[in-house]
């Protein structure tokens, strides 16, 4: 029997519904016309006027600061919680601490940002860069807790006893065992909550404050007052750097696998 | 005549403790250690000491706490009661990087990250030692493994022999007092196992330290250690050479275990009278060092009793397969010699020795015969056969019964691969090769 041709053709025709518009996207971005109809000539305009922008540089900085912070954060907070998670696992109070942790991966994000806002605004939190890092740091945790504890799920703890057993103590044993073979691990959380913190926009959109714009909300305000090629440009710096980093995640989780 | 068994103590410690004054170093004891994990007591009050440079194997089921034992040692575990001597140094409290033993774990535990030389290096750098000595004994440690070419290699660029041989080198280097080896073999496939046990046993030759070695395979551990102590349900059920265990078991369990035996159970009759004795001169002197023995649907069997069994007790008598004869014709009377007659039920043929299985009423006899002269010029017995199985008293055993939990036991099928522990009267049993 021939196989069928059904599952290509709609394999194609998902990846086109998926991929046309940022195809379009990036193309227009060197499409120097104003207006996306109509195609000009291609050209690095609206990268070089994307230059000269002082708000866009400035929304930028605030993000890669959050996010730098977010992820150094939450990249230690998260290993803790994945070792107590580990070693206690079974526990209830660890039970509990993995709903707890799980819980911000599926919960609406408007959900998030809405209760985090009242609680700011409960404490009388001035909103700004402090408040929006804090929001990007509670979701980015529960992304690193999962990533290392699913490597410490295969991880052969004989070796920590067989460091141990060579002389070494705790503390010689973490560096010289544990975070070398957990580091692939607790960097592709990293990388993830880098990602996810530079892309968020729901939620810091409700905690932002003023002065404190982070890119995805510059670029939302820029199209409501329009100026699509500008964003257009934006947009593909902004997939190159997150397809760059997602790579370089993935293939860590994949080599570390391999090697574990 | 088989070797003295001692008295009930006498080999808990094995060897007589030396002058108080004397200085007992290099010398490991386990004094009245106990551990439990909720209910199940996984070593039992046990007491034993390793002499240094002593090869010695803690041998036994799964489940029956030698590995605990060694943990215990090392550091991982922490004896309920009891106390852990290490050269007159009481280690029991101290942790694991304290204590000067190193381990071969089963899985091996190399570092992934780290190349073969860091491996073997880990434990000098971890104690700061100076680079050039670190330099020095890691190359020393890869010849002694012939393993020199490989130094930059991953664990998981290297065969499994060659992890193993790693894992000793990584250890070694540390000049550990003792060894710790548990179950080092087991993850190993048949042929590698058997190289490995020779190189095990040169490079304890070699280099002299005290190995304490885990195995529930009876084979490894009969033909590496000087000493055995065989383990069941958390105590130490006896302690001798290979030989002893072996050819003096203490108890039916530790007859079943090691090696293959066949099983008569009986009742204990009164002893040898003059009667009983064909050749009337030379027997009245050692009648009282025999008993008979009623079994049913057998006719009496005599047996050596050196343990002062007393009439009426149920008892097993036990018999190797390589200490009964089989012969078409009756063999001669003589003193002492249990004849029975029965039928062939299976032959196997294994060049250098035939095993056979004899049905004599409700007992498969399992006899096993060396070829020692050209096996071509005789007539083979045959299946179907009517045969003779003889022994001699001496070479029999009265044992305890041996109890369903100890069936039980050694049945349970081993965690790792490992050839069968051999078992008696019901089916062909595995061939005792590992314990030729």
């Amino acid at each position: 029997m021939r196989p069928s041709r059904v599952p290509m053709v709609v394999t194609w025709l998902v990846i086109a519904f998926f991929y046309i518009p940022i195809v379009i996207l990036v193309a227009n971005s060197f499409n120097s016309s104003r207006f996306g109809g109509s195609w000009e000539s291609t050209s690095l305009k609206w990268y070089i006027r994307l230059m000269g922008e002082s708000d866009i540089w400035n929304a930028l900085t605030n993000t890669l600061i959050i996010a730098t912070i977010a992820t150094l954060a939450s990249m230690i907070l998260g290993t803790t919680a994945a070792f107590a998670l580990h070693r206690f696992a079974g526990s209830r109070l660890q039970r509990l601490h993995y709903s707890v942790i799980y819980t911000p991966l599926v919960l609406p994000e408007i959900l998030m940002g809405l209760s985090m806002l009242l609680f700011f605004v409960e404490l009388k939190v001035q909103l700004g860069l402090v408040t929006i890092t804090i929001a990007h740091i509670t979701f980015c945790v529960s992304y690193v807790a999962m990533t290392v504890l699913a490597r410490l799920q295969d991880f052969d703890f004989t070796i920590v006893e067989a460091s141990q057993d060579l002389g070494a103590g705790w503390w010689t044993t973490f560096w010289r065992v544990l975070l070398p073979m957990l580091a692939p691990g607790i960097l592709a959380g990293g990388l993830l909550a880098f990602t996810l913190s530079i892309d968020d926009f729901v939620i810091s959109f409700f905690v932002a404050g003023p002065g404190s714009t982070t890119l995805p909300i510059k670029i939302y305000s820029m199209i409501k007052y329009g100026a699509p090629p500008l964003i257009n440009a934006l947009s593909t710096i902004l997939l190159v750097v997150t397809f760059l980093a997602v790579t370089i995640s993935h293939y860590l989780t994949h080599r570390g696998r391999q090697t574990a | 005549m088989r070797p003295e068994s001692g008295g009930t103590e006498c080999w808990v410690s094995g060897e007589p403790v030396e002058d108080a004054n004397r200085p007992v170093s290099e010398f490991l004891e386990f004094e009245n250690v106990s551990k439990h994990y909720g209910s199940i007591k996984a070593v039992d009050h046990v007491s034993l000491t390793v002499k240094q440079g002593e090869f010695f194997a803690l041998l036994g089921p799964s489940g029956c706490g030698k590995t605990t034992l060694l943990r215990i040692l090392a550091g991982f575990e922490q004896p309920d009661t009891g106390r852990v001597r290490l050269g007159g140094e009481d280690v029991t409290d101290l942790p694991p990087y304290e204590r000067k033993v190193n381990t071969i774990f089963q899985s091996y535990a190399l570092f992934p990250h780290l190349t073969v030389w860091d491996n073997i290096a880990y434990g000098l750098k971890v104690a700061k030692r100076p680079k050039r000595e670190i330099k020095e004994e890691v190359a020393k440690m890869l010849t002694l493994i012939q393993m020199e070419d490989q130094a930059w290699k991953k664990p998981d660029q290297i065969s499994g022999g060659q992890k193993q041989r790693v894992a000793i080198a990584r250890a070694l280097v540390n000049k550990p007092r003792v060894l710790l080896l548990d179950e080092p073999l087991a993850a190993l496939d048949l042929k590698l196992r058997q190289r490995m046990l020779i190189e095990l046993d040169l490079i304890h030759d070699e280099v002299g330290i005290t190995f304490l070695y885990v195995t529930h395979d009876q084979g490894e551990a009969m033909s590496l250690s000087d000493r055995i102590a065989v383990m069941k349900s958390g105590r130490v059920e006896q302690l001798g050479t290979p030989e002893e265990v072996y050819e003096a078991p203490r108890s039916s369990f530790v007859a079943a275990f090691i090696g293959d035996t066949n099983f008569f159970s009986g009742v204990v009759a009164e002893p040898m009278e003059k009667s009983h004795v064909l050749s009337g001169l030379l027997s009245a002197a050692v009648d009282k060092d025999y008993s008979r023995l009623k079994v049913d649907g057998l006719s009496d069997l005599q047996c050596y009793n050196d343990k002062q069994i007393r009439e009426g007790e149920d008892v097993y008598l036990s018999i190797r397969p390589e200490k009964m004869r089989i012969s078409r014709e009756r063999p001669k009377a003589e003193p002492h010699l249990n004849a029975l007659q029965g039928e062939v039920e299976d032959v196997i043929y294994l060049g250098s020795q035939t095993k056979y299985w004899v049905r004599v009423g409700d007992y498969r006899i399992s006899v096993i015969r060396q070829h020692s002269r050209f096996l071509l010029d005789e007539k083979p017995i045959r299946w179907f056969e009517n045969v003779w199985v003889s022994w001699h008293a001496d070479d029999g055993f009265m044992l305890e019964k041996y109890s369903e939990q100890d069936e039980k036991l050694i049945q349970l099928p081993p965690e790792e691969v490992g050839e069968p522990v051999g078992n008696n009267e019901n089916g062909p049993a595995p061939t005792p090769e590992g314990v030729a």
